[in-house]
């Protein structure tokens, strides 16, 4: 592992009207990890993400990926809507190739990248269909390729299996796991169920209430690939007592 | 327990079945008088000659070419006029009043005025329902532009779509309401034909065929008339959910 960090905020500031939610906000990211961004409702954790990613516009400081700017990096990004952020007018298969369209490669290379991706991931739905033919977790999965695709340099995702049933945030958590086994992108997730914060990530990053600092970064080495296993392992449960400490604090606060 | 046989495919008939029931039941018992009521088989009989050969089926097509001409006279304005002021809040916002207030006049209370403009010509009642029928069109094409998903447009713009790639999607966004604008102006459009064809210097169309029967005393001719509007305004209708549902597949999904 590289002790360089990938991700550097630095001096970071936003404001929404007259709500401070970011106040000269610093953070590393290392690179390889899944981090997970945990924090009281209204603490800015996709605010964060949205930062980061150059969704929305910053008020003040630098974020930085190996000394770029984001502009300069490929980011994917998975949002929590998938009915509201997939092209209900294009087929699954449409919706996945559409960033490599402005990647300028031909038609061909599209569909191979695309099929390689499927092959990788080992995915088993029929991608001829309409986003609106699938289920919810189907059509997040579409989601989650259309970021991958790209190959991006790191992958954000705002509560991407909040809009599931169990059954299929299970599923998820799974397919991401092993995305990030295959890939090792550094990847960021906003989580606001605790388990499944821990449960995905390599270091668990808790949040203030606004304006907003880092309660505490907390780190979860337990092997991949996990499994229901490790929802009872000592290390898991020890990890998510302590976040559900740190939390628990900063609510109280 | 199980029925003998299927009455599913039956039961759209029920209504078109009990109405003639009634009608018969009305003229027989002399509820309504049979001068004022013709049975429905002399009905059917003055539709069958005014079709065949006769003027009725002329006044059909000519009411359907007036019908047609604003409706596509009035996508030819509604519709960018419409994305213009989708695209732009402020200039909805400003405009808004006066498209509702106009939206909200009967298109009929205006037609002297355009009888003054116009003159007593086939264009004026071609005019008066593209007027009513754009205002239709320009509402909800602005309606649909400005409840473009932010997220779809979002996601776009991270995956490096451009300003022109960005409208196509505001575009396609809009197409569903665009066709229920279609639609409900398609339906203006037929009742302000058939209105101002009833009246001052016209010779044809289906209006006009029902208020000379009227005045002619001619009861099964005037019913057929009714009827071939009726048929007309359904098959209008009809048409455009067939497109409709070609096009914009996902509408509603």
């Amino acid at each position: 592992m590289s002790a360089r960090p990938h991700i550097t905020v630095r001096g970071l500031t936003k404001r929404f009207k007259d709500m401070v939610v970011y106040d000269k906000f610093d953070l590393d990211i290392p690179r390889g990890k899944i981090i997970s961004v945990f924090g009281p409702n209204g603490c800015g954790k996709s605010t964060l993400i949205n930062l980061m990613a150059g969704l929305i516009p910053k008020d003040g400081g630098e974020i930085l990926f190996d000394g770029f700017k984001v502009e300069d990096v490929r980011i994917g990004y998975v949002f929590q809507n998938y009915r509201e952020a997939l092209f209900p007018w294009l087929r699954a298969r449409d919706n996945i190739e559409y960033p490599l369209k402005f990647m300028k490669l031909a038609k061909a290379e599209r569909r191979r990248r695309v099929e390689a991706l499927v092959e990788r991931l080992g995915v088993r739905i029929d991608l001829n269909r309409y986003p609106y033919e699938m289920s919810g977790g189907q059509q997040q999965l579409v989601s989650i390729m259309r970021a991958l695709v790209i190959d991006p340099e790191v992958l954000f995702l705002d509560e991407p299996f909040s809009a599931l049933d169990y059954e299929m945030t299970l599923f998820m958590r799974e397919q991401l796991q092993r995305v990030f086994m295959d890939t090792g992108t550094t990847t960021m997730i906003v989580s606001h169920d605790l388990e499944e914060a821990v449960y995905v990530a390599d270091e668990i990053l808790l949040l203030t209430r606004a304006p907003t600092n880092v309660a505490d970064l907390v780190c979860f080495d337990a092997p991949r690939p996990r499994t229901d296993a490790t929802l009872s392992q000592p290390d898991f449960v020890r990890v998510k007592a302590h976040s559900l400490a740190v939390f628990q604090r900063e609510v109280r606060r | 327990m199980s029925p003998r046989w299927n009455a599913e495919p039956f039961v759209p008939l029920i209504g078109i079945v009990g109405l003639l029931g009634l009608w018969y039941l009305a003229v027989n018992t002399r509820v309504i008088d049979p001068v004022l009521l013709p049975l429905p088989t002399d009905t059917a009989k003055a539709a069958w000659k005014g079709f065949s050969g006769g003027k009725l089926g002329v006044d059909f097509l000519i009411t359907l070419q007036r019908t047609g001409l604003a409706i596509a006279l009035a996508s030819a304005i509604g519709i960018p006029v419409g994305l213009i002021l989708g695209a732009s809040e402020k200039l909805y916002r400003s405009l808004e009043f006066v498209v509702d207030f106009f939206r909200s006049t009967p298109a009929t209370a205006i037609f002297p005025l355009f009888l003054l403009l116009f003159g007593v010509d086939d264009k004026t009642k071609i005019y008066v329902a593209t007027f009513a029928a754009a205002l239709a069109i320009i509402f909800n094409v602005a309606y649909g532009v400005m409840n473009a998903r932010k997220t779809r447009l979002l996601a776009a713009w991270l995956m490096g779509a451009r300003r022109h790639q960005i409208l196509l999607i505001v575009l396609l966004e809009s197409f569903p309401q665009t066709f229920i604008g279609l639609r409900t102006g398609v339906s203006l459009a037929l009742i302000v034909v058939i209105v101002a064809e009833m009246f001052i210097g016209s010779k044809d169309g289906l209006g006009n065929s029902i208020f000379e029967a009227q005045q002619m005393f001619e009861m099964p001719a005037m019913y057929a008339a009714i009827f071939a509007s009726g048929a007309l305004g359904y098959g209008l209708n009809l048409l455009f959910r067939v497109i409709e549902k070609r096009v914009v597949h996902w509408s509603g999904k």
